[in-house]
């Protein structure tokens, strides 16, 4: 993979080589950088603002995909009840889907990360605490942290991502612990103890980088869960409000009229919503056997 | 075993209390009932006297304290909406949930372990590969998304199931059970699939890993060695061995099956209490919201006792002094 002439390969150089190997991994990977940009550049993308009233025509309403527009354009995926295009719709819906799952993830990994290592470096009593609530919290599945939450703190997208920070920390506090606890043990460490460096910078510049694997590999499987749960309570109501329509808003609206037969209105949003989470376990698996961390559950 | 019962109970009790004091806290913030549930229509008079019925004019502790002391004896509130006692209305709607969750879990452990079994066996062959892909979509495919496509493909493009409801139900002892009728079942079937479909994803990937590493164990291989036919070594030795875990996660996910019957409930118009607790959240239902999270929170610590119990009667090894941590 290196040449000579450059430095000898870095740790991270080797896994991404490593990670090439599976072909069906880098097609996860290309697709989800696909998706990723689409929903960045949703803007410019999408063939109308569906959230711009002017832009959309009534009458143009719950057409079949493929059917041409007032204006002269072609509604690829079919359209809405207010005759908004759905392919842009789902573009727009993607950046507040991806945007709430990835936002919610890298907090939750950060208080995952600094509860994990208080509880492993300071042991004892702040241990035992730590993790009574973190395995008392895992006992129950996610869904239902996340019901009892909303109900108490009602609608809204902060209020989601605190929902979903909530139902997430404790996955990363016990993978962190567990990695900190084999590292703290090592030799690196009691050297950095005997030069006397203070805690803090123990913890985080000795401790912190080698407990990372591990994380990385649960934060990539925990993304795809927190878009799925993400979608889940917006499609029981209980999730983003009406002005932020996620995957799982624009399924729902779907949902009254497949009765009638008009499938497309739930199905391309779920298609896309779909195409999302399989290109992140496709990665995240690969992640697991690249990183391989014994410790991550 | 009396000391880890004990102390198990206590923990149980401390999380139940802990609970209670957050839902009841939280619902009361989130908004007046008050709004919601008096048309507002209603002069001042009629308002008050609607106040003072519900116990809605006494302060927040004197509220929680009059739930606690009727928690105690059983009595969990009245139903803002409905005006019956909320643990009534949630006992009413337990049979259909609990059904539907039965159901669904047998689905995924009788199709889910004779696939992890051939997939186990048989990893490189094409029925095996196809298994475990199936699988991977089996655990992306998020579970409404899947409902609403079943009820697309059966109820309104072949029109063979309906898409609602329980169908017909025959009475047993005062309970209502749609496993009873041929109508019930056609109802059944659809909302059973789809919350089984995520465990049954699960139960192959497990048995799959179960299956390959017991296969490299010494005690499979002498069993091959002493020519025993293959039916004997895979289904006792192997199966028997890998039950521990299986049976661990069927106990732990019963409970999480329950819990997301809350969404399958809402997609198939199912009248279980997962659909009477959405339907109470969006209409600020406090007892009934309360009751049903108490109501599930100690399903899960009973589910948690009785694998652990469980867990110590299949392995000799396991000491339930130790079993809290796991």
């Amino acid at each position: 993979m290196t040449s000579g002439v450059q430095q000898p390969s870095s740790l991270w150089r080797e896994k991404a080589s490593e990670f090439a190997a599976d072909r069906v991994a880098v097609v996860g990977l290309l697709l989800f950088v696909v998706i990723v940009l689409a929903a960045l550049v949703a803007p410019w993308l999408a063939p109308q603002n569906p959230y711009d009233l002017a832009q959309l025509d009534v009458l143009d309403a719950r057409l079949p995909p493929g059917s041409a527009a007032a204006d002269g354009g072609r509604y690829l995926l079919g359209s809405d009840e207010q005759g908004r295009d759905l392919l842009s719709a789902i573009l727009y819906g993607l950046r507040i889907s991806l945007g709430v799952g990835v936002l919610s993830t890298l907090i939750a990994v950060v208080v995952g990360l600094l509860v994990g290592l208080l509880a492993a470096y300071k042991g004892g009593r702040w241990d035992s605490v730590i993790m009574r609530v973190v395995d008392i919290q895992l006992s129950f599945p996610a869904i239902l942290i996340a019901l009892i939450l909303l109900a108490v703190l009602g609608q809204g997208v902060g209020k989601i991502i605190a929902a979903l920070v909530t139902v997430q920390w404790a996955y990363y506090a016990r993978t962190v612990r567990g990695a900190a606890l084999a590292e703290k043990n090592k030799d690196y460490i009691a050297a950095a103890q005997g030069l006397a460096l203070p805690a803090t910078r123990i913890v985080l510049r000795h401790l912190l980088p080698n407990c990372l694997p591990p994380l990385i590999v649960v934060a990539s499987v925990q993304v795809a869960h927190a878009i799925a749960l993400e979608a889940t309570l917006s499609f029981l109501g209980l999730g983003l409000p009406i002005t932020e329509p996620s995957l799982g808003l624009l399924i729902a609206n779907g949902y009254q009229y497949l009765l009638s037969g008009k499938y497309w209105v739930s199905f391309f949003p779920g298609v896309a919503l779909l195409l999302t989470i399989v290109s992140i376990n496709l990665v995240a698996d690969q992640l697991r056997d690249v990183l391989n961390p014994r410790l991550a559950t | 075993m009396l000391a880890f019962l004990f102390r198990r109970l206590t923990q149980s009790l401390l999380v139940l209390a802990a609970m209670s004091v957050l839902v009841f806290v939280g619902v009361y913030l989130i908004g007046n009932p008050v709004d919601i549930l008096i048309s507002s229509q209603a002069d001042q008079t009629e308002r008050e006297r609607a106040i003072v019925a519900l116990g809605l004019d006494k302060p927040l502790w004197a509220q929680y304290g009059n739930f606690v002391l009727g928690a105690v004896t059983g009595d969990l509130g009245r139903s803002f909406a409905h005006g019956v006692p909320a643990l009534e209305l949630i006992l009413n709607r337990m049979p259909a949930t609990l059904e539907l969750a039965f159901v669904a879990m047998l689905l995924a452990v009788g199709t889910g372990i004779p696939l992890g079994l051939i997939a186990g066996l048989r990893p490189n062959s094409v029925v095996g590969k196809t298994i475990m892909a199936g699988s991977i979509l089996g655990f992306s495919l998020p579970t409404f998304w899947v409902g609403l496509m079943l009820i697309m493909l059966f109820a309104v493009f072949l029109g063979w199931l309906p898409s609602n409801g329980r169908g017909e139900t025959r009475e047993v002892f005062g309970v209502a059970w749609s496993v009873l009728t041929a109508d019930g079942w056609a109802h059944l079937i659809l909302p059973a699939v789809n919350l089984g479909l995520f465990k049954l994803s699960l139960l192959i990937r497990l048995t799959r890993a179960g299956v390959r590493e017991a296969l490299a164990m010494d005690y499979v291989k002498f069993a091959r060695a002493k020519g025993l036919p293959a039916s004997r070594v895979v289904g006792v030795h192997v199966l028997k061995n890998i039950m521990i875990p299986i049976v661990t996660v069927i106990g732990l996910e019963f409970g999480s099956v329950v819990a997301f019957a809350v969404v399958t409930e809402s997609v198939f118009a199912w009248p279980g209490m997962g659909k009477l607790l959405i339907d109470s959240i969006n209409v600020l239902d406090r007892p009934v919201i309360v009751a049903y999270l108490l109501i599930i929170v100690s399903l899960f610590v009973f589910i948690n006792l009785l694998v652990d119990l469980a867990y110590s009667a299949l392995d000799p090894r396991v000491r339930l002094g130790d079993a809290g941590a796991h």
